[in-house]
C-alpha cells in the first residue's frame, strides 16, 4: 500500500526528519489561505500515487498566494496517468543548493534492510542506476542493531557532505530508517533531501510503501489507503480474497495458484493471445467465489473469451466444475469459455461440464489454443 | 536417501488444532508420515484423533521434543504468530522447520533469518506447499497421489505450478526423489542453491527440475551455481514472462522492481549456462524424459 507524499513526510517528521512547513488543500481557496500563511514563494504539488507528477504538470511553483490559488485550481481535478488529483500540498519553496537521494528497502539477497544513498538526488534512483551506477551507495543494516551512528557518518562521508552537515544528516538518515522499521515499510524514500542556501537539510519530497501483510499491526496507517491506488475491480477482488491484476488483453484467465496463473498468462501469449488479467482464485474454489471472480473478469468489456485452468489438489475438480456451472446461473454472459481441469476427480469434473455442454480441454496448451480461437470468434 | 524428509522424519505440527493444521495433519498421516505430536499453546494434554493412532498435543515445542524426539516441524499458525513459531522451533532444537503460512510480514522474516543464521536449523518457506519424498514422507499440503517414487528432484517457488510439473512427470512414468516448495515470499529460509546442493549430493537424484518465477535474482544465482558446481542435468521453467513491472503477481516475492527480476533475465541466465528452459510446464517432463 502506497502513502501520499504529505502522509509520508509527516511520518518522517514524527521521526525527527525536518520537512517543509506546508499543508494540504482540497480547494483553491484553502490553497490560497495556506500560501498566505506561509508567505513568499510556494510549491503547489498534486498528491497522486504515481511517479512523474512534475513532468505531467502536477507540480508548479507560485510566486505568491494569488498564483498559488490559480495553480491549485488548475491542478485539482487534473488527470495524471489515469488518476484524478483530489488533494494538493502547498509547501514553502526551498532554496536548493544540492540534492541527495536517500532510501531504505529490503535487500532480498542479503535478507536485510539496506540504505541506498546517492549524491544525484532529485531524479528517479532507477535512472541513476542505469546512467551512473557508481554514484549509488548501498549500506546494509543489521535488523537487531538498527542503524548505528558511525554507519550514518560513513554514509555522509561517502556522499561527499561537508563536515558542518554531518550532525543533521545522521539525525535524518536514522529517522528515515526508524520510520521504515516502525511502519513495516517495504520502501521509505526521501528524494530529494535538499541542502538549502542557508546550510540546512530538508526532506523536500518523500514516499513510503507499506507491507500489506503487516497492516494488522498498524490499523491507523491502513486507514490512509487511497482508493485510487487500485482499480475498482482490483479493490473488489482484494475485499473477497482473490488476487487479481487487470491487464490489457482479451482473454480472461481464472486459475488456482499464483505461479500457475502466471504460467497460464504466458501460455495464452505463446498461442497468440493477450491475457486480460492475472487471477488467482486460491484454494477450494466454491461457486460463490467463482461467480464473484467471473463478475470481476466480465466487467472488462475487452474480454472476448475466458480460460479456466484449475489444478485440483486438495480442491476436487468435480466441486470446481459444479462451482463453474452454479456461477454461470448467477452471472449471465455470452462470452465463450473453456475449462481445463486436472488432478483430483478430473474425470468426474470433465463429465459434469461436458453434460452441460461447457467446452473443456485436456492440456493447458489445448485450453489456451481454444481460448485464443474463441476470442477470435472461431 | 532422497533429501530433507524420509522415513526417519519425526514430525510435529505447530498449530495442529487449527482448521488447516488438523486437516493437513490427517492427510500427512494417511500418507504414512511419522507424525509424533502437535503444538498449540494452551491445548497441551489434548489429543488429535486419527485412525492411525491419536496424536498428543503439547503447549510448547520444547516439551514436544522431550516427549517424542521430534526432529522436524511443520507450521500452520496464522501469519502474525509465524515468526514466533519458527523461532520457538529453532530455539528448541528442531533441525528442519517448514512454514506453510502465507502473509508473514517481511520484516518479521528479516528478524527470523537474522536469528536462524546463528543456529543449525533449516527453514523452508514461508508461503510454501512444503515437501514430499514419495513413498516415505509428505510434509506439506500437496496432493500426494500425483507423486511417484523416482529419481527426479524438484525445487520450486510455486505450489500448483509444481503439481502441474509433477503430474506431467508421473504421466510419463518418471518418478520423483523429493519435491521441495521453497515458497513465494521475498525472504525465505531455503533458496534454490541450497536445494540444488542437496540434490547434487543425493545419490537417489539423477536430474533436477527448477521452477522459478519473476522477482529477485535467486534464479540467476542458481544458474551460476549450476554452471560451477553441478554435474546433474537441470531443466528449468520460469513463470511470468507476460507479467507487468511493479505489480505483485499473487506471491509477495513475484514482482519486477526497478527493472530487476524479469523472466527474460532469468531465462537468459539459464540459457547462458546451458540449462534448458521449457516454454510450457508439461514440456519440463519431455525435456527430462529426453535425458533419461
Amino acid at each position: 500500500m502506497k502513502l501520499h507524499e504529505y502522509q509520508s513526510k509527516r511520518i518522517f517528521a514524527d521521526h525527527g526528519v525536518p520537512i517543509p512547513q506546508g499543508d494540504i488543500a482540497t480547494t483553491a481557496e484553502q490553497a490560497r489561505a495556506i500560501a498566505e500563511k506561509i508567505g513568499g514563494k510556494v510549491v503547489v504539488k498534486s498528491q497522486v500515487l504515481v511517479g512523474g507528477r512534475g513532468k505531467a504538470g502536477g507540480v508548479k511553483l507560485a510566486k505568491d498566494a494569488d498564483e498559488a490559488e490559480e495553480l491549485a485550481r488548475q491542478i485539482l481535478g487534473m488527470d495524471i496517468k489515469g488518476l484524478t488529483v483530489e488533494t494538493v500540498l502547498i509547501d514553502p519553496a526551498a532554496n536548493i543548493q544540492k540534492e541527495i537521494y536517500l532510501g531504505v528497502v529490503i535487500d532480498r539477497a542479503l535478507q536485510k534492510p539496506v540504505i541506498i544513498g546517492s549524491s544525484e538526488g532529485g531524479v528517479e534512483i532507477e535512472e541513476v542506476a542505469k546512467t551512473n551506477p557508481e554514484a549509488i551507495i548501498h549500506l546494509p543494516v543489521g535488523i537487531r542493531t538498527g542503524l548505528m551512528d558511525y554507519q550514518a557518518r560513513n554514509l555522509a562521508h561517502d556522499l561527499g557532505l561537508r563536515r558542518t552537515h554531518i550532525t543533521q544528516f545522521v539525525v535524518i538518515v536514522k529517522g528515515l530508517y526508524d520510520a521504515f522499521v516502525n511502519t513495516d515499510a517495504s520502501l521509505a524514500e526521501i528524494n530529494p533531501l535538499v541542502i538549502t542556501g542557508d546550510g540546512n537539510l530538508l526532506a523536500v519530497d518523500g514516499k513510503i510503501v507499506l507491507d500489506d501483510n503487516a497492516l494488522f499491526r498498524h490499523p491507523n496507517l491502513g486507514e490512509l489507503r487511497d482508493i485510487q491506488e487500485e482499480s475498482p475491480s482490483e479493490r473488489q477482488a482484494r475485499e473477497i480474497g482473490i488476487n487479481f491484476i487487470k491487464l490489457d488483453g482479451e482473454i480472461g484467465c481464472m486459475v488456482n495458484g499464483a505461479g500457475l496463473a502466471m504460467a497460464t498468462m504466458d501460455i495464452t501469449k505463446h498461442y497468440g493471445g493477450e491475457p486480460a488479467n492475472f487471477l488467482d482464485i486460491g484454494g477450494g474454489a466454491k461457486a460463490d467465489k467463482v461467480a464473484a471472480a467471473l463478475r470481476i473478469i466480465l466487467k472488462d468489456p475487452k474480454v472476448k473469451s475466458i480460460l479456466f485452468n484449475i489444478f485440483g489438489g486438495i480442491t476436487r475438480c468435480d466441486e470446481v466444475a459444479k462451482g463453474i456451472l452454479e456461477a454461470l446461473e448467477q452471472v449471465q454472459t455470452d462470452v465463450p469459455m473453456v475449462a481445463r481441469l486436472v488432478g483430483t476427480n478430473e474425470e468426474e469434473g470433465r463429465r459434469i461440464l461436458a453434460e452441460a455442454n461447457f467446452p473443456t480441454a485436456s492440456s493447458l496448451g489445448e485450453a489456451a489454443e481454444k481460448a485464443v480461437a474463441l476470442a477470435r470468434g472461431a | 536417501m532422497s533429501i530433507l524428509v524420509n522415513s526417519n522424519t519425526r514430525l510435529i505440527v505447530q498449530g495442529i488444532t487449527g482448521r488447516e493444521g488438523r486437516f493437513h495433519t490427517l492427510q500427512m498421516k494417511d500418507y504414512g508420515t511419522n507424525i509424533v505430536g502437535g503444538v498449540t499453546p494452551g491445548k497441551g494434554g489434548d489429543w488429535v484423533e486419527s485412525e492411525g493412532g491419536n496424536i498428543p498435543v503439547f503447549d510448547t515445542v520444547k516439551e514436544s521434543i522431550a516427549a517424542t524426539g521430534a526432529n522436524t516441524s511443520i507450521i500452520y499458525v496464522p501469519a502474525r504468530f509465524s515468526a514466533d513459531a519458527i523461532m520457538e522451533a529453532a530455539d528448541a532444537g528442531i533441525e528442519l522447520i517448514i512454514c506453510i503460512t502465507e502473509g508473514v510480514p517481511v520484516l518479521d522474516m528479516v528478524r527470523v533469518q537474522s536469528v536462524l543464521r546463528q543456529t543449525n536449523a533449516r527453514l523452508i518457506g514461508p508461503n510454501c506447499p512444503g515437501l514430499i519424498t514419495p513413498g516415505e514422507a509428505k510434509v506439506g499440503i500437496m496432493p500426494a497421489h500425483i507423486h511417484q517414487k523416482g529419481s527426479v528432484g524438484l525445487v520450486s517457488r510455486s505450489g500448483t505450478l509444481t503439481y502441474e510439473v509433477v503430474q506431467a512427470l508421473t504421466d510419463k512414468g518418471i518418478g520423483q526423489s523429493t519435491a521441495v516448495g521453497i515458497g513465494g515470499d521475498p525472504i525465505i529460509g531455503t533458496k534454490f542453491i541450497d536445494v540444488l546442493e542437496l540434490f547434487e549430493n543425493d545419490p537417489e537424484t539423477d536430474q533436477v527440475a527448477l521452477i522459478g518465477e519473476i522477482g529477485g535474482t535467486d534464479e540467476q544465482k542458481a544458474a551460476e551455481y549450476i554452471a560451477n558446481h553441478m554435474t546433474k542435468p537441470v531443466t528449468a521453467f520460469i513463470a511470468g514472462r507476460t507479467a507487468p513491472p511493479g505489480k505483485r503477481m499473487g506471491h509477495a516475492g513475484a514482482i519486477i522492481e526497478g527493472g530487476e527480476g524479469t523472466a527474460a533475465e532469468k531465462i537468459a541466465a539459464f540459457n547462458a549456462v546451458g540449462v534448458k528452459v521449457a516454454t510450457l510446464p508439461e514440456e519440463v517432463a519431455s525435456l527430462i524424459a529426453e535425458r533419461m
